[in-house]
Formats: structure tokens, sequence, C-alpha cells
């Protein structure tokens, strides 16, 4: 212990650590844990009025999480939810991983930087503008029937935006970036010596993939995956702008809890949706066999 | 080798068909900027106009959306780059034991979903502090998870700092005042110059976090959001193409630069000697 403040002081000054200590403490202090743990404390109280706060029914209880485990219909939303997300990750790694294989492998020189542009021009672009696109091919008169129509494929327009479809379509545009950096970013620090020499050897690129590429690959698929699950999960622009009642996503769910002051229940969901994030990401470090260290590289 | 050239083929149509899904909806977007129906549509088309950007300009709400995202990410800027120089400082600089732990918090407020940051950010100022959500509050949340970004982004750079250098410096009598001024600042200023602009583009863009902590305030991103979901004009239209011009120049201009630093790290200029750059 001796040793590392001496050390900290030979190396940043006093005013070096000073620095750091205000900066980092401030963050995770007041804006880390303490917002976290009043979310957490609001959740396990009751709704009351004002005059009775702090009185003698002001008691921890886990009647908001009863609310929620007993309420059917937030509870298929919950899974709606859970379910449609995997299937955004899950779409959004297989159209990335040849993406992020081109570029990072195969690719070359002035096409590498080219492509890039090329991904980092809608992945700069609000989300809600991205969402909006979609809002006009998708709408009742919009391009998609329009030219279904042309085509006469059908007679008259489809609602597209009934049921998950719009919602999960939309979402995957939206996000689909979040995955293709990090898969990427490892990849391109593969030795391109073992393609060929796997190659040399005889071995099929499937095979190639599955032994080579895709464990060099699993920090960079575990971040992409975590965050394209945490996005979709936790997004509350997509399904407003693209859903219909009957896509409730759970973040509205909330978003309704609050709309109607009941910032008590609010907070109780808003915790089993912070929940289902850590133990999704959890899950994948697992699956990945990686570090939170190699998570966020 | 024909089967080689089936492969190429599949290669370059895969690309094509992907950067299609990528822009396609972006084009559609611009080009119904343009077109004079009330509806926002491709067809029927009522020809070229221009007076969706002006009925944009018109609208008060929008400018005051806008100002208010002006002010919200400068204080970003201005709150997260501090920030996310500690944190990158105590994690490049200092051993400690527990130091994995350390930085599982600091970035676990990019695994958070933004929701959770807003409303948590917004209980804690709105019961604890008697302040209630508006754009203060929009800042704090903001500020918690884009500090992170900054923090990673300035990590990275600081990593591959050469110690000796300070060392050097301070063999030969310089304060630390004059070190970090002189050697761990300028050596850092690529990174901090691009977690200034990155701080800025996730501010302006936020919407998620932004929707809970802010109250009845708008950002621009809120702005889009109720019109979007109540009366889509043209406008929204020509707001995105304004957005998508501003966008393809500034990415243009931060690959343009990511490339002149690769070169430069590339051609790897020999550090000159710290007594030189302190001007002894």
């Amino acid at each position: 212990m001796r040793d590392f403040w001496n050390t900290a002081l030979r190396d940043l000054g006093k005013i070096g650590i000073a620095y750091i200590s205000v900066t980092v403490g401030v963050w995770v202090v007041f804006m880390i844990i303490i917002p976290q743990l009043i979310m957490f404390d609001y959740s396990l109280r009751p709704m009351l009025p004002l005059r009775e706060l702090g009185g003698p029914k002001d008691v921890w209880t886990l009647k908001n999480y009863l609310v929620f485990f007993t309420n059917r219909l937030h509870m298929a939303i919950f899974f709606k939810t859970i379910w449609s997300s995997l299937i955004v990750t899950l779409v959004a790694l297989s159209i990335c991983y040849p993406i992020a294989f081109y570029l990072a492998k195969v690719a070359r020189g002035a096409k590498v930087g080219l492509l890039m542009l090329g991904l980092i021009i809608p992945y700069w672009i609000n989300e809600l503008l991205r969402l909006f696109a979609w809002q006009i091919i998708l709408a009742d008169m919009g391009i998609l029937n329009q030219l279904l129509i042309f085509l006469g494929i059908i007679a008259d327009p489809i609602n597209f935006r009934m049921g998950n479809g719009a919602v999960i379509l939309g979402m995957t545009y939206a996000y689909i970036l979040f995955m293709v950096f990090p898969i990427y970013n490892v990849m391109e620090s593969l030795d391109k010596n073992q393609l060929d020499a796997a190659r040399d050897l005889g071995a099929s690129w499937p095979r190639i993939h599955y032994k080579i590429v895709m464990p060099h690959a699993k920090p960079g698929i575990a971040v992409g995956c975590t965050m394209t699950f945490m996005l979709a999960a936790g997004t509350v622009a997509a399904p407003q702008l693209l859903g219909s009642p009957s896509s409730f996503w759970f973040t509205q769910v909330i978003n309704t809890n609050f709309e109607c002051a009941n910032w008590n229940l609010g907070a109780a969901y808003a915790t089993v949706l912070m929940l289902l994030c850590v133990v999704f990401m959890f899950m994948m470090l697992k699956l990945f066999k990686v570090g939170l260290k190699e998570l966020t590289q | 080798m024909k089967s080689k050239s089936i492969f190429k083929f599949m290669i370059g149509l895969y690309l094509v068909l992907f950067f299609a899904y990528m822009f396609l909806p972006l084009i559609f977007m611009t080009i119904i900027a343009f077109n004079a129906n009330d509806i926002p549509q491709i067809t029927p088309w009522k020809g070229f106009t221009l007076m969706w950007f002006g009925e944009l300009a018109k609208d008060d709400q929008m400018w005051s959306a806008l100002w208010n995202s002006f002010i919200v990410a400068f204080s970003v800027v201005a709150i997260s780059v501090p920030i996310g120089l500690g944190g990158a400082l105590l994690l490049t600089r200092l051993q400690f034991k527990a130091r994995n732990f350390v930085y599982g918090v600091l970035v676990s407020p990019i695994l958070t979903p933004g929701i959770i940051l807003g409303i948590s950010t917004f209980l804690f100022w709105d019961s604890y502090m008697d302040i209630p959500g508006g754009l203060w509050t929009a800042i704090i949340g903001q500020s918690t998870f884009i500090s992170s970004y900054c923090m990673l982004l300035i990590m990275s750079r600081a990593q591959r700092f050469d110690l000796t250098q300070e060392e050097a410096a301070f063999d030969l009598g310089a304060t630390h005042r004059q070190v970090f001024w002189k050697i761990t600042l300028p050596f850092l200023k690529p990174a901090l110059i691009s977690s200034m602009a990155l701080a800025f583009m996730q501010s302006f863009d936020n919407y998620n976090t932004t929707l809970f902590a802010i109250g009845v305030e708008q950002t621009l991103p809120i702005y889009i959001g109720t019109k979007l979901r109540s009366f889509i004009s043209p406008a929204m239209n020509a707001l995105a193409v304004i957005f998508i011009i501003l966008t393809v120049f500034g990415a243009i201009a931060y690959e343009y630069r990511r490339r002149r630093e690769m070169i430069k790290a590339a051609v790897k200029i020999p550090p000159e000697p710290a007594a030189q750059v302190l001007g002894m």
C-alpha cells in the first residue's frame, strides 16, 4: 500500500492524484453508483402521496416486483422483448460477420477506406432518422407497398406495422453497425499467415472459419452481441416509431409507468430490464469464455 | 479457378446488397425532402421543391431544441473529457489489485441500457438534490456513459505512451506540472480531440437517456421523436438531409484524420529528447 502511494506520488504528483481522485470519484459515486442505488430504493417502496412519504407506510417491500410477476400481459411483453432482441442480435451477427471478415482480411488499400466510410456514415446518422427512413418504407402507402403493387405481387397494401416485424427490421438496421466494428477490430489482429497455412494444408473455408477465425474473433463477437442485445432490449425509439399497439415493447411499459407518475413501479420495471442485460452480458462472457477486460477493448 | 471467380462474384454481390441495405433508406429519405408532396413519400412525385427546408426553418420549436442540443452537447464535452482523462490515467498509470474491478465499474455505463441511466439520474436529482428533470439532468445522464467512451479512447493512446520520456524529464529536474503540460498532454492530444468529437456527437444524437432525464425540455432528438410520433411532415426529411450532409462531411474529415495519424504512427518519428521539449 505504501509502495503504491509512493509510486503514485512520484509518477503523478499531488495535483495529478488529486485530479484523478476528484474526477473519477465524482463520476463513480454521484453518477454511477448512487443513482443506481436510488433507483433500486425507489423500486422497493410503494407509491405514496407526498404527505405519507417517510411515514409508517414508507417501508421496503417487494410489492412492485410482485405486480410485474403477476401481470400476465407485462410478463408476455417482457419475454417477447427478450425473444425479439435475440432475433435482432442473431440476424445482425450473421449479416455482419462476413462484412467484418471481408473488411479485415480480404479487402485491401483504398477499398478498405471507402468501405469503412460507407459504414461510418450510416453509423453517425441519428438513430431516430434511421428509423424514420423505415417508417417511410413500411408505411401503408410506402415505398415497399408501392413496389409490390407495381410488380403485381400484391393487390392491396399490406400493413407491415402490425406485429413485431417492423420493429425487429428497423432495430436490426439501426444497430447493425454496433456489431460490425467490434468484430472487425478483433479480426484485424488475426495473422493472415494462419489462414494461408490452413488453406495450404487443405482446410476448407467453413473449417478455417470454425477453427481459426471464430475462436480468434470471440471477444469481438461477444462485444457485438452484448451491445446489440442491450440496445435492442433497451431502446424506446424503435418501438415508438415503428411499432403499433400490438408490438408494445418492455421499455414502453416502463415509459408508461413514468407517464402515469408511478415512479416506484417504473423503477422496479427498469431494475428488471437492468438485471436482464447484466444476465445476458455474463452469459455471453461465459459462452465465449472471455473476460470483461476483453469485452470493452 | 472457376470456383474462385464464382466465390468472388458472391462476395461482390453480398457487398452490394449490404451497402444497398445501408444506403437505400437514406437515399429515399433524401429524395422525399425535395418532393412537393405533403405526405413524405416518393410517389406521387409532385415536382421539385425546397419548401420543406423553408418550413423547417420557420419552426421555432426546432430552433429552441437545436439550441438546447448545443448547450447539452458542449456541457457534456466539458464534463466527459476531463472525467475520461482521469479514468484513463487511473487505469493506465497506477498499478493496484482491484484494477480489473474498477475497470468493470468504469465501463459499466456503456453496457447499461440508456433508459436506465436516464431514469436513475432523473430520480437521483429530482428527489435528493431537488433539481427536477431538465437540461442539467440530461447533461449528467449523458455524461455518465459518454465519459466511459472518452476514457476508452484516451486509454488506447495512453497505453502506447513511452514512460521513459517522463522519467528522463524528471531526471532533468522537471516538475510534475511541466511534465504533464509538456509531455503527457501533447502526447494525449489527438485522443483528447477525438474524444471531444465523439462526446459531442454521442450527446447530439442521444435519445433514450435524454428522453427520461430531460423532463419537459427538448433537445433535437426529442423534438424529432415527438414530431415523428404525431404528425409526419416532409420537413423532417429536410432535417434528415441536413443531418446526412453534415455526417458525410464529418465522417470524411474523421477518416482523413485517422489515416493521417496512422501514417504518422507507421513512420515512427523518433521521440524528441525530453530536454529539448522542455526547452532546456
